[in-house]
C-alpha cells in the first residue's frame, strides 16, 4: 500500500471498504412499464481489491455500476445506499456527485474509441479531469495540470509521454486508447475504479496487456477495482472476489479460486459449465491427420487476394494476402483472428458479398475472380450464410416464418401451404416450435433469432455454410446451446462449413481443421487441437497464450508463461 | 409450447396507426402539445369536408334572397365576420379556404410522396451515375427559393388561367417540385443505410433479385420517417400555397376561396381600419400550420426514444418480492431442456 492515495489513504486502513453498496434498487420507466433493473443488491468492495461483477445481459450488471458514479438517465429511480467515503451517492447534490466523480471513483468504459474525444488532445482530456477538481482549494494551473497529465499516461505504460501527451487519440492503437482512458481515470488518483467491459471490445492479445495494466495498479497503487464483465476468463485472471448477478438480483458472491472450484449455486454452476474451455471438447480429438478428405473439395483458395481501394493517391488496404486453403465436403474449417485479420472478408467472399482482386477462389466451382452476380445466383441456394448479429439479419417487418420462408420462394417457388410445412420442418431442426414462425424477429431472444437464422440457411440444404461469429453476440449460455445446436445439424445435415470466430475456443469445439489468420496471411493451419495444443507460428504461440481460462489457477500459470514468452 | 410469450400480442390495427399510437405513449407536456395539434387538424380536415354545411354562403356567393351584400360591413348580423371590399362574405371564404388548402395538400404530398420515394429508392440502392445525377439535380432544386421556383412553375402550368382545378394543379405541381428533393433525399439516406444492414446482405446471400431486396426489405424499412415529414410538409405547404396566392398567383375567387389571396385584397384595407378582412384569413393560416406543425414536432420527439418523456417509474419503492415484470431481456432459453 502507498500513501499516494490521496483522501482515501487516511481511512484505509487494510480491510476498510471503498465502497459499500446496501439493497439498491434501480427502476426504469419504459413503453412496455417499469422494468426493475437491479432488485436487491448488496455488496462491500474493500480498498485494495478486486470485484468482479458478472452476469448475462440483462442482468443489471451495468446499471450497478453506473449507479456508482451517479451516471443513471433520467427515467431511473434508485433506492437503497451506494456509499463512496461516506458519501451516499443516490442522496448526494449535484455539486458534491461532481466532487466524488474522478477524485474518489473514476470508469473506465468499454469501448476505448468512442470514450476519448476526437478533437481535443489526450493530454488535454486528462487534464480537463485535474483541472475540475481543486487542489488544497487552488485550481490547477494548465502546465501543473499538464505536467500530471503526462505523469498519468507514463504510470499506464505509454511509452514517451512527454511527447504523446501532445497526440490526439486517432494516432493511439486501440488497446493504448484504453490506456489513455485508464490513465484519465487514474489521474487524480482515485481509490476506487469502476471498468465497465474493459477489454470486451479489444483483441485478445491486446486484452492481456490491459488486465496486466489493471492487476500492476492495484498492487502498486492500492486502487480498489470494480470489474464488471461477462467473460469468465477475464474475471479468474483479475478477480479477488466475484459476484454473480442474473435479472437484478445476486446469486452468488464468492472469492474467486472458490467460486470456480466450487460454485454454490445452480445458476452459477450452469454459466461455469457453458463457458467454452480452451482445450476441452475439441471436435478434432484424436485426429491424426485431416478429417473428411475423402470428398469433393467445395472452396479452394490459391493464393488469394483481396485489396479494398484507397483513396487518391494512396495504396489500397490488403485485407487478404495471399491465402490458400480448401474445405471438403463435410469439413468444418475454423478461422480464428483478431479483428482486422481478414477472416470475415474471406467468409464475406465465398458468399459473393466482397470481390476478389487477385489469385483464385473457387467456390463450388466458380471462379470468384470473374464473378457475375448473374451467373453466380444459380449457386446460391449450395451456400448459407449465418450472421453475427441475429438481431440485424432479420428484417424487422417481416415474420420469422416468412424469413425462413425467403430462399424457398426466391429459388423453388412452392405453394404458400408447402412453404408453412417446410417452414415448420426446419424450426423444429433447430428445435424452436414450429409456432413461432408467426412471431416478429423482436419477439424472439437473441439465442432463438440465431437458431432461426440457421434454418433459414440451411432451408434450400445447402452443401457449404458460411457462419460469420455468430455466437459473439450471445450470452455464454446461450452460445453454448446454439454451439451444441450447430454440431448436431452439421453431423444431421452433413454440410461443409466456413466457421469464422475471434474466439479460439468456441473455433476448437466445432472445427476439425484450423487457420489462424494474422494481418492479412494464413500464418498457420493444422488439425484442430493441434494448432491449439502446440502452436508453431510465434502469433499463434502468443495468440494462445493470451487467452485467459476461467480457471484462476490455471490462469495465473499461463500468465506467467505469457510474460515468458513475452520476455523470451 | 413451455416458453412464454415475450411481449403481448400485436394490437389491433387501429391503435398502430401513427398518430393514435403516439398519442397513447406520450405523457405531460409533449402530450398537451400532440393533442392541441390534433384537435387543430381535426378542426381543419372537418371544416374542410363539411364546408358546404357551415359555410353560410358560398364562396363566390354576392348575394342572397334579400339582394346583394353590403360591401365592407363590419363583422355582426347577417354576416357573422364581415364582408370584404368586393362584397363576399369573410366567414364563408375563410370556411370554404380549408377545402382548397386540403385539397392541395393532399394532391401536392401525394405526388412528391410517389416520386421521392420511388426515386430514392432506386437511386439509392443502385448507386452509379443515376444516383449522381438526381442528387445533382435534387441539390439545384435545394438551392433555388422555393417562392420562386412556384411561382415560375405555377405560371408554366396555368398560363395564367385559374380554374378551381387548374389553380389546385399549379399550386400542387409546383410544391411538389419543392418537396420532391426532400423526401428523395431522406429516402435514400435511408436506403442507402439498410443496403449495409445485415438483413438486406442476406437476402442478397439467398440470391433475392434487386427488385425484390428494394420491395420487400428496403421499402417498410425505410418509409417509418414519412408520417412525420407528411405533417411538417403540410403545414409548408399551407404557407407555401398561401405565398403564392398573396402574390397573385394563386386562384381566382370566383373559383375557389384562398387565403393567400384574401390576404392579398385584404391589403389596401388595413389603412382604412377594415381589420376584419385580413385578420381571419390570417388566423386560419396561422392556426392550421401550427396545428399540422404540433403534430409533426410532436411525432418527431415521440418517435425518438431518447427525448421521448415516460411517466416516473413506481413512486412507491418497489420490493424485490413483486413478481417478475417479463423484462424483455429475459432469455426464453431458460425453461428448455
Amino acid at each position: 500500500m502507498t500513501t499516494n492515495l490521496g483522501n482515501v489513504s487516511d481511512q484505509s486502513v487494510a480491510g476498510e471498504p471503498v465502497l459499500t453498496i446496501d439493497r439498491l434498487q434501480v427502476t426504469f420507466a419504459t413503453d412496455g412499464g417499469d422494468v426493475h433493473a437491479v432488485k436487491d443488491v448488496s455488496l462491500e468492495v474493500k480498498a485494495g481489491e478486486v470485484v468482479a461483477i458478472v452476469g448475462e445481459s440483462g442482468s443489471g450488471k451495468t446499471v450497478t455500476a453506473k449507479t456508482i458514479l451517479g451516471l443513471l438517465p433520467e427515467t431511473a429511480i434508485s433506492s437503497g445506499a451506494v456509499v463512496i467515503n461516506g458519501n451516499n451517492v443516490i442522496s448526494v447534490s449535484k455539486s458534491t456527485l461532481r466532487k466524488i466523480r474522478g477524485r474518489d471513483v473514476a470508469m473506465v468504459f468499454q469501448e476505448p474509441s468512442t470514450a476519448l474525444n476526437p478533437v481535443f488532445t489526450v493530454g488535454w482530456q486528462i487534464a480537463e479531469g485535474i483541472r475540475a477538481h481543486a487542489t488544497d482549494g487552488k485550481r490547477v494551473s494548465a502546465k501543473e495540470a499538464k505536467k500530471r497529465a503526462t505523469e498519468a499516461l507514463r504510470k499506464v505504460g505509454i511509452p514517451d509521454p512527454e511527447t504523446r501527451v501532445d497526440y490526439y487519440p486517432h494516432q493511439f492503437s486501440g488497446g493504448q486508447k484504453q490506456r489513455v482512458v485508464i490513465a484519465a481515470a487514474l489521474a487524480l488518483n482515485p481509490g476506487l475504479i469502476v471498468a465497465d467491459e474493459p477489454t470486451t471490445a479489444l483483441d485478445v492479445t491486446v486484452q492481456a496487456e490491459i488486465l496486466q495494466l489493471l492487476r500492476d495498479l492495484r498492487d502498486n497503487y492500492g486502487t480498489s477495482i470494480v470489474l464488471i464483465t461477462h467473460n469468465m476468463g477475464v474475471v479468474a485472471d483479475l478477480a479477488d472476489r466475484v459476484v454473480v448477478m442474473y435479472q437484478g438480483d445476486v446469486v452468488e458472491e464468492a472469492p474467486s479460486r472458490v467460486l470456480f472450484a466450487e460454485p454454490r449455486q445452480e445458476y452459477t454452476r450452469n454459466l461455469l459449465a457453458a463457458v467454452p474451455h480452451l482445450g476441452r471438447h475439441s471436435a478434432s480429438e484424436g485426429a491424426r491427420s485431416r478429417l473428411h478428405q475423402d470428398g469433393k473439395v467445395l472452396v479452394e483458395a490459391k493464393n488469394l487476394t483481396i485489396e479494398y481501394p484507397g483513396r487518391f493517391g494512396r495504396h489500397g488496404f490488403k485485407a487478404v494476402d495471399n491465402v490458400s486453403f480448401t474445405v471438403s465436403e463435410n469439413e468444418v474449417f475454423g478461422l480464428v483472428g483478431e479483428s482486422g485479420s481478414g477472416k470475415s472478408t474471406i467468409g464475406r467472399a465465398i458468399a459473393g458479398l466482397n470481390r476478389t482482386t487477385g489469385g483464385s477462389l473457387k467456390v463450388l466451382g466458380y471462379e470468384m475472380l470473374d464473378f457475375k452476380e448473374r451467373s453466380f445466383r444459380p449457386l446460391r441456394k449450395e451456400i448459407g450464410f449465418v450472421f453475427q448479429d441475429p438481431a440485424a439479419s432479420f428484417n424487422p417487418h417481416l415474420t420469422i416464418g416468412e424469413c425462413v420462408a425467403e430462399p424457398l420462394v426466391i429459388h423453388t417457388k412452392p405453394s404458400a401451404a408447402e412453404a408453412r410445412k417446410k417452414v415448420g420442418e426446419l424450426l423444429e431442426s433447430v428445435q424452436l416450435p414450429a409456432s413461432y414462425a408467426q412471431r416478429y424477429p423482436h419477439e424472439l431472444s437473441g439465442g432463438q433469432r440465431q437458431r432461426a437464422s440457421l434454418a433459414r440457411a440451411l432451408a434450400l440444404n445447402p452443401r457449404l455454410l458460411i457462419a460469420d461469429e455468430p455466437t459473439s453476440a450471445l450470452d455464454v449460455s446461450v452460445q453454448a446451446k446454439v454451439l451444441d445446436l450447430f454440431k448436431d445439424i452439421q453431423e444431421q445435415f452433413g454440410f461443409a462449413a466456413l466457421f469464422i470466430s475471434h474466439d479460439l475456443a468456441v473455433v476448437d469445439m466445432l472445427s476439425h481443421w484450423v487457420g489462424v489468420l494474422y494481418k492479412g496471411q494464413l500464418v498457420e493451419q493444422g488439425i484442430g487441437n493441434h494448432v491449439m495444443g502446440s502452436p508453431q507460428h510465434d502469433y499463434t504461440k502468443r495468440l494462445i497464450a493470451s487467452l485467459p481460462v476461467p480457471d484462476p489457477d490455471e490462469q495465473a500459470r499461463r500468465r506467467e508463461a505469457h510474460r515468458a514468452l513475452l520476455g523470451g | 409450447m413451455s416458453t412464454p410469450t415475450l411481449t403481448p400480442p400485436r394490437q389491433p390495427l387501429f391503435s398502430r396507426l401513427p398518430v393514435v399510437s403516439h398519442l397513447k405513449k406520450s405523457v405531460g407536456l409533449q402530450r398537451g402539445m400532440l393533442i392541441v395539434g390534433v384537435v387543430l387538424s381535426g378542426l381543419f380536415i372537418l371544416t374542410s369536408i363539411f364546408a358546404p354545411l357551415l359555410a353560410p354562403y358560398g364562396y363566390s356567393q354576392l348575394s342572397d334572397a334579400s339582394g346583394s351584400f353590403p360591401t365592407q360591413q363590419a363583422p355582426g348580423g347577417n354576416h357573422l365576420l364581415g364582408t370584404t371590399v368586393g362584397g363576399y362574405d369573410v366567414l364563408s371564404r375563410v370556411i370554404w379556404g380549408s377545402q382548397t388548402a386540403v385539397t392541395v395538400i393532399i394532391v401536392s404530398v401525394a405526388m412528391s410522396l410517389f416520386l421521392g420515394v420511388a426515386l430514392g429508392l432506386l437511386s439509392g440502392y443502385f448507386g452509379g451515375w443515376l444516383d449522381r445525377i438526381l442528387v445533382v439535380v435534387a441539390d439545384a432544386i435545394y438551392a433555388f427559393p422555393t417562392l420562386l421556383l412556384a411561382i415560375v412553375i405555377s405560371i408554366v402550368i396555368s398560363r395564367g388561367q385559374s380554374s378551381f382545378w387548374g389553380g389546385i394543379f399549379s399550386c400542387a405541381f409546383s410544391i411538389t417540385v419543392v418537396f420532391v428533393p426532400q423526401y428523395f433525399r431522406v429516402i435514400r439516406a435511408e436506403t442507402i443505410r439498410l443496403k449495409a444492414e445485415p438483413f438486406v446482405e442476406s437476402a442478397k446471400v439467398l440470391g433475392a433479385s434487386s427488385l425484390r431486396i428494394i420491395g420487400r426489405h428496403i421499402f417498410k424499412n425505410a418509409t417509418r420517417t414519412l408520417p412525420l415529414m407528411f405533417t411538417l410538409n403540410a403545414s409548408e405547404a399551407i404557407l407555401t400555397l398561401a405565398g403564392l396566392g398573396f402574390l397573385g398567383f394563386g386562384i381566382e375567387p370566383t373559383s375557389a376561396a384562398e387565403w393567400g389571396f384574401d390576404l392579398n385584397k385584404a391589403l389596401a384595407d388595413t389603412s382604412s381600419g377594415i381589420w376584419w378582412t385580413g385578420v381571419f384569413p390570417g388566423i386560419a393560416i396561422v392556426l392550421t400550420v401550427l396545428g399540422l406543425t404540433l403534430v409533426g414536432e410532436s411525432i418527431n420527439d415521440l418517435n425518438d426514444p431518447r427525448i421521448r418523456g415516460r411517466k416516473r417509474a413506481g413512486r412507491t419503492p418497489v420490493l424485490s418480492a413483486t413478481p417478475e415484470t417479463g423484462t424483455s431481456e429475459t432469455p426464453a432459453e431458460a425453461g428448455k431442456p
